[in-house]
């Protein structure tokens, strides 16, 4: 199989914007920039462009087609668009490569959350004859999910809590967070109920931004970085759409897209890869954290979320992909040796990706 | 530079749709105060039904009543309902578990207070003053209290076919207009037209798109133009639309303005929608809120050369 490896990533801040209009051109032209700039790259040397964007966010019809003007697409470019967060785009990049089809592809996710009461445009994403018709908001199903979770004794509001003050500390050494700082455990808990039993820091604030990962097939990768992210697998499954049928305490879908991912690198590798050094996992909730760290088998030794993950910054349809390259970015920095990917999508962790990326 | 301008867009659509055989079923039983489910190969009893089976695909059998009482399996509270959501005053929702059924139904639970929900709390059903076949026939859940929910809720009653449910959905944005595109709505208001030249090509967008589509590059020059240009290309508009301001038949153009390098649509008005033609020249007839619309200048037709790279 031909190799693929991440060379270059850049993400914007996450920030609530009300300067920039849901387009997404101009969060995306500065961090173009920045990736060619790193990469040495520029926008003719991309045969594939693809994006995640949503025009429930835009509150328009194919409002995706504006953030073209970003790319700059005279002569015409390969482009295509996914309705969802753009780290199925870097999926759908990642088979234009294998396929023959490209040789360096890049993938762009931009949302502008802040421009609509986001916990309440996300009901549409729900099935629209017998739950989306309740306006059921994503915060409150997340919350379900929760619920369970306590009364099953998988978890406490503690450990939820402790997830969040870690996420917020790690996030100091992240200039892109929306949220960080040092905060202790029972000072969270102390805290009033946002949809009991989510407290404010156990969801994801509410952002605007983009990000950007550019890969490419292997005797362009080694010339565009000195130390790729190579795929050595690249996975995405999805549970059902009946929220009440679904059991919410196991993420057959995360554990399925992390074992096929484990069982690509073994085939590649004629043996099982050792363990993961850094996770940046797509947990919107504290208690979906715990519940991925489960499902993807990650052992205590394992880093999670060093960016302070989505809990500290969720752009929506940039910030899985942002997952990816903050976790390309820790083997091209040298930082670690194997990395993992995450990202999710629907209600209640429905569907996840996993991208296990390493130094070769 | 001004702050770009923002402004609330308000957006709503009836969504309609039709129903396969299985929901049919299920709204039309709901229209009669009767709650469905689905047995599944292995057994389990879904409620709301599956319209085909999660583990084998066939479609169901015929379907089973279930409820109209229930079991809390999970809930979360919310204090400040939501447009659109099933209660006005604080709720919970829940993850209800109907009686005779092993899967859950998500809906709403009236319980007045969080202190008064809890996992294992038994519900029924208080079923909506009017039923058209909907989900929301059931205007949510409330505690049973003992009483016994089969005879409060009354018997259940038939009722026609229903094949089709309308949901409006009804979404509002705080939208914003980019740095060029506020400068040129700006620039409207003083009748004057701004657009924006690319550094790099030297093409002229008007209205600005603040980026330029060629090249991908921010345009920050700002060049204002002429209220005169060319029709490049035209229709008329003759069907009669919701909302529809200027009564058919009407003419929709692609108008050239002189120095721009892309065209715009806009309205003709001011002759017969059989005069209008490519190439016709017009001029911006300006109303208080901008243009309201280009009417022929007179002048001779623009030669085909002149705007051919803009079709």
């Amino acid at each position: 199989m031909t190799g693929v490896a991440v060379v270059g990533f850049a993400q914007t801040p996450c920030r609530v914007r009300e300067d920039v209009t849901t387009s997404g051109v101009e969060m995306l032209v500065p961090i173009f920039a920045e990736v060619f700039r790193a990469t040495g790259l520029t926008k003719a040397d991309i045969g594939f462009w693809c994006s995640g964007s949503s025009d429930y966010l835009a509150g328009r019809a194919f409002s995706f087609v504006q953030a073209v003007d970003a790319i700059g697409a005279v002569p015409p470019a390969m482009e295509s668009h996914v309705e969802m967060d753009a780290a199925w785009a870097l999926y759908e990049a990642w088979v234009k490569i294998l396929t023959g089809e490209a040789e360096i592809a890049l993938a762009y996710g931009f949302g502008k959350s802040s421009g609509a009461q986001l916990r309440r445009v996300l009901a549409l994403q729900l099935d629209p004859y017998l739950v989306a018709p309740l306006w059921p908001d994503s915060v409150s199903i997340a919350a379900l999910q929760a619920r369970l979770g306590l009364d099953a004794g998988r978890w406490t509001e503690k450990d939820m809590a402790t997830v969040a003050a870690r996420s917020q500390t790690a996030a100091q050494s992240n200039p892109q967070a929306q949220v960080s700082g040092h905060v202790t455990i029972s000072e969270l808990l102390e805290r009033p109920y946002v949809a009991e039993p989510l407290r404010a820091h156990d969801c994801a604030p509410v952002g605007d931004g983009a990000a950007v990962v550019i890969i490419a097939a292997a005797d362009r990768a080694r010339e565009l970085c000195a130390r790729p992210a190579w795929i050595t697998g690249f996975e995405h499954r999805i549970d059902s759409g009946a929220l009440g049928a679904r059991d919410l305490l196991a993420v057959p879908s995360a554990t399925a897209a992390g074992l096929a991912c484990a069982a690509r690198a073994a085939g590649a590798h004629g043996h099982r890869p050792d363990g993961i050094d850094v996770a940046e996992l797509h947990a919107p909730f504290t208690h979906q954290e715990l519940l991925l760290r489960a499902a993807l088998r990650l052992g205590d030794g394992v880093d999670v979320n060093p960016s302070g993950g989505a809990l500290c910054g969720n752009p929506m349809f940039a910030a899985g992909l942002a997952r990816i390259g903050m976790a390309a970015r820790a083997v091209m920095s040298g930082r670690a040796g194997r990395t993992l990917g995450h990202a999710t999508s629907g209600p209640a962790l429905q569907q996840n990706l996993v991208c296990v990326m390493e130094a070769q | 530079m001004d702050h770009p301008l923002r402004a609330p867009l308000e957006i709503e659509f009836d969504y309609t749709r039709s129903l396969g055989p299985v929901l049919s079923e299920f709204m039309t039983a709901l229209a009669g105060r009767r709650i469905l489910g689905a047995r599944g190969a292995d057994g389990r009893v879904h409620a709301p039904p599956f319209e085909y089976d999660p583990v084998g695909s066939a479609p169901p059998g015929e379907l089973t009543e279930v409820g109209p009482e229930g079991t809390v399996v999970s809930w979360s509270w919310m204090p400040e309902p939501l447009e659109g959501q099933p209660l006005a005053g604080p709720f919970a929702w829940a993850l209800i578990r109907l009686d005779g059924a092993d899967t859950t139904m998500l809906h709403a639970v009236d319980a007045g207070s969080a202190a008064a929900m809890r996992t294992g709390l038994r519900v029924r059903t208080r079923w909506a003053a009017s039923r058209v076949g909907s989900i929301r026939d059931i205007a949510c859940f409330e505690p049973c209290h003992g009483v016994n929910a089969a005879e409060e809720a009354g018997a259940a009653e038939e009722a026609g076919a229903v094949t089709g449910t309308i949901t409006p959905v009804r979404l509002s944005y705080m939208h914003t207009a980019s740095p060029g595109e506020s400068a040129y709505l700006r620039g409207l208001a003083d009748h004057r037209l701004l657009g924006q030249r690319c550094g790099v090509c030297g093409h002229v967008y008007v209205p600005p798109r603040g980026t330029c589509p060629a090249d991908g590059v921010p345009t920050q020059e700002e060049v204002e133009l002429p209220d005169t240009g060319t029709v490049t290309t035209f229709c008329v508009v003759n069907v009669a639309y919701p909302g529809q301001r200027v009564t058919p038949p009407y003419v929709a153009a692609a108008v050239l303005l002189d120095g721009a390098d892309i065209a715009f649509q806009h309205l003709i008005l001011g002759c017969e929608p059989s005069e209008v033609r490519m190439g016709l020249r017009v001029r911006a007839v300006w109303s208080d809120s901008g243009i309201s619309h280009f009417a022929p200048t007179g002048e001779p037709d623009a030669a085909y050369e002149t705007y051919a790279r803009d079709l």
